[in-house]
């Protein structure tokens, strides 16, 4: 072969993501919008090209429309290569067998005649759900120091938190002993992050094995790894320290949207570790006389007239004059009408909140409007209700 | 559309000399996140035109950064596309062009390799939304073999520059042109924007060789009004007219108000297209107080911002209180220090200095990586 890749990443992006209810009715999982410019696809993506990792599989299965058509052709992410690139890879028909994803290792096995055409060392598995800024590249450092079989990423949790994770027990030297999905008495704080880098050949041969076991549920958590666990392979735990999140709950990702305005670990303001994503054409947003912003993001194309704080605002949004949007997240093309109050809630995209309106309570559970929904004027939508059209 | 675009990008450079030191006016930076030259590649865009040439003399460093491969306009193709040309010193002209006409004369082989069958030819120093579909139809329509785009001048509009002007018939055909120094008046003014078939361009740049003409205007265009069907097209939209740091301040100041940013920016497939920064968005800290104000992605405001424009990257510290003012990206405003009616350059950095106040006849200007 004339060209080879030193690693490749494969990055699952099928989840359906049903706790976030209408956000992902329509879309997958990693095409929701996060922290008023982005998806959360733009995370890992963004990590790998950070990273040096220019070959990136994006393993796609529910509602994939939107995400195909957001990631395109990879050039937001610099990853339109000649050789590698980005690459959305959906379930196919074979001539023997055409079979939906039937689990994450499964979603992989299919995919390794992609992996195999770049004759990859190592391949990264990545999940498409995370918020995250990650060197992809000191972690596969890690794994060749060690000469690992298979190295993880872990965080570590909080103990009372621990029984909620994938937790790793490992030895000092960090090589991984046991592997404990949720357990009850978490011996160790060593979270999973989801994040798997194997070397290549182990990886072909375990899940061609793991294919052919018909117990298996083809999962890497709850299959390949303690299979390869029991066959005493190397496996290394990479600790990471940083910001790290699971958004799959509309709670989770609440707070992560609020992370972004001040929490110095999520800093997306790092020119030497950019978070790119498609871009809109927009004008910059105008804030009027007479609006009063605090403490809140706003990108492109939005007219701010109202009060903002404590909220994040995506493009092209419409706040109107005697509106007020706190500790809230709106999607783009939403219009807040005259006098409308928008309190602890996410308003997904293209919404109008009609003119007094009231979505949400401060200190309630969170409102969570979904995308094209109309809220009449005057109209009242409680503190934690969920509107979908 | 069937037609080659051809963009002067520094014609105009003396006549805003601060903001073009380094630079080309195509590529001077307007309105929060866009250069100059935006305007005209999105309207050419917008029409159909896959094809065109950016003609450039000297300081064009900033201007091919910002087109790159042009891919930001859709303009990155395998046929025509955007294709920036640099001063070329031929046999017959061992100098770099002086005027339009010579520098259309030293791009005579790109023009003449091209197979559109119309051209239209524009400038970098306005501020507009045409629609070249529109002027072209209006072209083809009148029979016109050069059709000029003309606004109506307005009084009270300052004029300090020499301009063009068109009498034009009751079918608007182009009956006179004048080249005035005017104040004050209602008349045509050419925006330096022409329509016409390719060949006729070539051919009146052939027959200019051989009698040494120098300008476009009056040379091209006005000897030849009762030769060639010259048709005024009138552009009756917003047209912020820059042609010195007053008019650059007055034009950015134009774009806080609404119906000229929904007139310029938010007309249907008529987006205007810029290079792409990935900034995050902007992030209004605790205690910051914005009002009038445009405000670009990447800025991190803590201070107070009144009527200004506030491009990619800015960082107003607390305490600062700025007012009327253009901050081009990456400007940073110290904390406690008040601006008015300043425009800062890229990069600039204004630490020390506790206060500047200039006025709308004179705003201060504080040029590209100052730190003051």
């Amino acid at each position: 072969m004339l060209n080879k890749k030193e690693c490749v990443a494969m990055l699952l992006a099928g989840g359906q993501g049903s706790r976030l209810y209408t956000l992902t009715s329509k879309i997958a999982k990693p095409a929701v919008r996060f922290g008023a410019k982005y998806r959360i696809i733009d995370f890992p993506l963004s990590n790998c090209i950070n990273s040096g990792i220019d070959t990136v599989g994006v393993l796609t299965q529910y509602q994939p429309l939107v995400l195909n058509d957001y990631i395109g052709n990879g050039q937001p992410w610099d990853l339109d290569r000649t050789f590698g690139g980005v690459h959305v890879l959906p379930p196919y028909q074979g001539k023997k067998s055409s079979d939906w994803y039937k689990g994450t290792a499964n979603a992989i096995y299919q995919n390794i005649p992609f992996m195999k055409r770049y004759d990859p060392s190592y391949v990264i598995v990545l999940s498409g759900d995370h918020i995250y800024k990650m060197d992809y590249s000191k972690m596969l450092a890690f794994h060749k120091e060690n000469g690992a079989d298979a190295t993880i990423a872990v965080i570590d949790v909080d103990i009372k938190e621990a029984s909620r994770f994938g937790i790793m027990n490992t030895n000092d030297d960090l090589k991984i002993y046991e592997f404990e999905e949720k357990p009850k008495n978490p011996k160790s704080t060593k979270a999973s992050m989801g994040i798997y880098i194997f070397s290549s050949d182990v990886l072909y041969k375990y899940l061609e094995e793991d294919e052919l076991d018909k117990t298996s549920e083809n999962d890497f958590g709850k299959n390949i790894i303690p299979k390869m666990l029991n066959d005493g392979l190397k496996l290394y735990a990479y600790p990471f320290k940083g910001y790290w999140k699971d958004v799959g709950t509309i709670d989770s990702l609440h707070e992560a949207n609020m992370d972004l305005l001040d929490n110095p670990d999520l800093d997306i303001f790092d020119k030497n570790w950019k978070i790119y994503s498609r871009n809109i054409p927009y004008h910059p947003h105008y804030v009027a006389s007479g609006a009063k912003v605090s403490h809140s993001m706003i990108t492109v194309g939005c007219r701010i007239e109202g009060t903002v704080k404590d909220s994040l605002i995506s493009s092209n949004v419409t706040i109107e004059e005697g509106a007020e949007v706190i500790d809230s997240v709106i999607f783009e093309n939403t219009v807040i009408k005259k006098g409308a109050k928008v309190h602890h809630s996410i308003v997904a995209n293209d919404v109008i909140v009609g003119k007094n309106a009231i979505v949400g309570e401060m200190g309630g559970k969170i409102s969570v409007v979904g995308e094209n929904v109309t809220i009449l004027d005057s109209e009242k939508v409680e503190a934690g209700k969920i509107i979908e059209r | 559309m069937d037609a080659l675009g051809l963009i002067f990008s520094n014609i105009h450079n003396k006549e805003i000399f601060e903001v073009t030191i380094s630079r080309t006016i195509a590529s001077a930076p307007i309105g929060g996140r866009y250069r100059l030259i935006d305007f005209a590649l999105s309207s050419m865009v917008n029409a159909g035109v896959t094809s065109v040439g950016v003609i450039t003399k000297n300081n064009y460093q900033s201007l091919m950064d910002h087109v790159g491969s042009g891919k930001e306009w859709d303009l990155d193709r395998k046929k025509g596309g955007l294709c920036i040309l640099p001063p070329n010193s031929t046999s017959f002209e061992d100098s770099n062009f002086r005027t339009r006409l010579e520098a259309v004369r030293s791009n005579r082989s790109f023009i003449a390799h091209s197979k559109a069958k119309y051209v239209i030819l524009t400038d970098c120093y306005q501020v507009w939304n045409v629609d070249y579909s529109e002027v072209l139809k209006s072209h083809i329509e009148s029979g016109a073999d050069i059709t000029c785009v003309y606004r109506k001048a307005q009084k009270g509009d300052d004029y300090f520059l020499p301009t063009t002007s068109f009498e034009l018939d009751s079918n608007n055909r182009v009956t006179k042109m004048t080249f005035i120094q005017k104040k004050n008046q209602e008349f045509n003014e050419s925006v330096d924007t022409w329509v016409m078939e390719r060949t006729l361009l070539l051919k009146l740049i052939d027959e200019s060789l051989q009698t040494n003409y120098r300008s476009f205007n009056r040379d091209i265009i006005s000897r030849n009004l009762n030769n060639l069907k010259v048709y005024g097209y009138e552009f009756s939209g917003y047209f912020g007219n820059i042609y010195n740091l007053q008019t650059y301040l007055k034009v950015n100041m134009d774009l806080l108000n609404k119906d000229v940013r929904d007139e310029l920016f938010n007309k249907e497939n008529h987006a205007i297209y810029t290079k792409v920064r990935d900034s995050a968005p902007t992030l209004y800290k605790e205690g910051c107080v914005v009002e009038n104000s445009l405000v670009a992605d990447g800025c991190i405001i803590e201070g107070e911002v009144h009527n200004s424009i506030i491009f990619r990257g800015s960082r107003i510290k607390k305490g600062c209180k700025v007012y009327n003012s253009v901050l081009m990206q990456d400007t940073v405003v110290g904390e406690n220090i008040k601006l008015d009616t300043v425009i800062t350059d890229k990069n600039v950095q204004i630490i020390s200095k506790k206060e500047m106040i200039g006025d709308k006849d004179h705003p201060i200007y504080v040029k590209k990586n100052g730190v003051i």
